[in-house]
């Protein structure tokens, strides 16, 4: 199979993620769609790494993915205690600051 | 990293250990130092004696570091493998970096008025409890906000000066990681305090997804991550690569983003308004100095060579940039909001020393982003003393008649606030008259046209503050000026003697950007 292909696959899931972001309401799903945009990313640099022959890739791969758990740590954190202030994960009611 | 991975795929089965400087990279390494030590000390150490000891902590390794800047300013060249430029301009802004986050120390630190500072008890407690209204007059205070506060200042520092996308990306994150926490541990407001964590958070992660994206192509186009070797593949291009261009405005959205610049300031207001007041002074000055770091070497340097490319979105961009900034800044009846606002205006007039594209205006982009940072910390410094019942009165009606309440205090918010306008005899004047100079001769006087325009029209919105405050009579029951303890009053004289000096004698500092000005490849 042509591995330009995944990149292909790559660019459908970025969007999906992309899309998810900016659709839907509940901050944990959203947080999920950023996630499926980093996981295309990852696709992508293990893609170039394969057609081009250079380990590079790869190894971005690596630290994005612990970039990635970082990230989780850091935003489930803050969802949660919203959560628990508000009894709702919705990014809608989030809306104190306007104006 | 990198590097040692290239070398051990072409020998199989030998790694070269790659050298590392230590001296050049010591400012970094101190600044983490301090982190990770406030760590342990968040362990180990008796909790009547953390928030002195975090304090000096943060406080020593952020003068110790921009000693080792000063000592490293003659060195230029790439370090750890190449994945780190030491240069002039990343010299320069470290130094920048380092001086605010001193001046940011001392607002976290600050307990004027009182004995609690700016800090939630605990950031667990339900707001709206009983037990969450003990906590408001609490002497506790989460200490973890100062290794955050280091472990995001070393960030900045390593995104201003990484010479790979890679080492970019994770001191993009390391920057940012903390400052989310830190957004949503306001001891007031609560809900306000959480929601511009949970909107900075979610916009933030956004943004640097397609930051890695525009990576992932720029990869994919040059077959390595390293600044230097990006510019010799768009070199060598017949300047029509999908990959090269696709992953440029990927990467731009990112750091435009982190600089708040329109299409992509949203949540700058209302970050800024949620956020606790230090820690809006800390995020205003410090994130821009370091991600316009990041956007000058990624675009000077990566994509130096196509250029004529990328100017006519960097006109669009800074035009926009400088529009919405000003004109959205006029109808703002919070104070905090409309230095947000203010905020997004002077990320336009830096972009216009960007756009100019010569040394002059890396030089005048440099000097603005230090200037605008000493003069936004003394404003936000004011902000945090003027309070009533509930904590800070930011609404604007309740800064009528200020100027007769406390005048000292009224008359140093006037003078930063003139000098966020650019009027003369005050640093944002020279910063301005430098970038615009420097537009008008790398071709781009037309953005110096609407960058004049814009600068009246915030002037405006600075006036009304003024007049609001020296010449409406004081509403009733209005806000009480918190006597500044020194930390505070230690803030606001940095802010003045900075704005004042670099305002009336700017050539030192002047000379020492221009030198300063050219990136190492």
């Amino acid at each position: 199979m042509n591995p330009a292909n995944y990149l292909v696959l790559a660019a459908v899931i970025f969007t999906i993620g992309a899309v998810g972001v900016l659709v839907r309401r509940n901050a944990i799903v959203v947080f999920m769609c950023i996630e499926l945009m980093l996981n295309a990313a990852n696709l992508t640099l293990v893609t170039f790494s394969r057609l081009r022959g250079s380990l590079d890739g790869q190894v971005i791969a690596f630290f994005v993915m612990v970039v990635a758990a970082a990230e989780v740590v850091v935003g489930l954190a803050i969802i949660v205690t919203i959560f628990r202030t508000r009894r709702s994960a919705s990014v809608d009611d989030a809306n104190l600051l306007k104006y | 990293m990198i590097a040692a991975a290239g070398v051990a795929a072409a020998v199989p089965g030998q790694i070269t250990t790659p050298v590392i400087d230590y001296r050049q990279l010591s400012p970094l390494l101190i600044v983490f130092g301090a982190a990770l030590l406030g760590v342990l000390v968040e362990a180990f150490a008796p909790a009547a004696a953390r928030r002195l000891t975090q304090i000096l902590l943060a406080g020593t390794g952020f003068v110790a570091a921009f000693v080792m800047v000063v000592v490293n300013h003659s060195f230029r060249g790439l370090v750890a493998s190449r994945a780190v430029a030491v240069d002039g301009p990343a010299l320069f802004l470290d130094g920048t970096i380092l001086l605010l986050a001193l001046g940011s120390l001392l607002l976290l630190a600050d307990r004027s008025g009182g004995n609690a500072d700016a800090l939630v008890a605990d950031p667990a407690a339900l707001p709206g409890t009983q037990e969450a209204s003990a906590l408001l007059a609490s002497t506790d205070t989460v200490t973890e906000a100062f290794p955050l506060m280091s472990f995001s200042v070393g960030g900045m520092m390593l995104f201003s000066q990484s010479n790979s996308l890679l080492t970019m990306f994770v001191a993009l994150e390391v920057l940012s990681l903390p400052l989310y926490l830190m957004a949503g541990l306001a001891r007031r407001r609560r809900l306000l305090s959480q929601e511009a964590a949970l909107k900075y958070f979610l916009l933030g992660a956004f943004s640097s997804a397609f930051f890695l994206y525009g990576l992932a192509m720029i990869y994919g186009f040059a077959g390595s991550v390293e600044l230097g070797d990006i510019f010799n593949a768009a070199a060598n291009t017949s300047k029509d690569d999908t990959f090269l261009f696709l992953g440029m405005a990927l990467l731009l959205v990112g750091l435009l983003f982190k600089i708040g610049a329109a299409p992509f300031q949203a949540w700058t207001p209302d970050v800024y308004q949620g956020s606790p007041t230090p820690v809006t002074a800390f995020m205003s000055a410090g994130t821009k100095v370091a991600a316009f770091g990041a956007l000058l070497r990624v675009f000077y340097v990566g994509f130096g060579d196509i250029r004529w490319d990328w100017r006519p979105i960097m006109w669009v961009v800074s035009i926009a940039t400088m529009v919405v900034g000003a004109v959205l800044a006029i109808t703002q009846q919070d104070i905090k909001r409309m230095l947000a606002y203010s905020s997004i205006a002077h990320a336009g007039f830096i972009l216009v020393g960007f756009t100019a594209t010569n040394a002059q205006g890396l030089a005048g982009t440099m000097f603005y982003l230090l200037t605008y940072g000493f003069t936004t910390i003394g404003a936000f410094a004011i902000v945090g003393l003027v309070r009533d019942g509930n904590g800070e009165a930011t609404h604007l009606s309740q800064w009528a008649g200020l100027g007769r309440r406390a005048p000292f205090q009224a008359a140093a918010f006037a003078f930063f606030l003139l000098a966020l306008a650019g009027i003369p005899l005050t640093s944002g004047f020279m910063a301005k008259f430098y970038v615009f100079q420097a537009a008008i001769n790398g071709g781009a006087a037309g953005l110096v046209v609407v960058g004049v325009i814009t600068s009246a029209i915030t002037a405006f919105f600075y006036a009304r503050v003024i007049v609001l405050m020296f010449f409406a009579e004081p509403v009733a029951d209005g806000p009480v000026v918190a006597e500044a303890s020194g930390y505070a009053a230690g803030a606001v004289g940095l802010g003045l003697a900075v704005t004042l000096v670099l305002g009336i004698v700017p050539a030192s500092v002047m000379t020492l950007a221009h030198n300063a000005a050219v990136f190492v490849r």
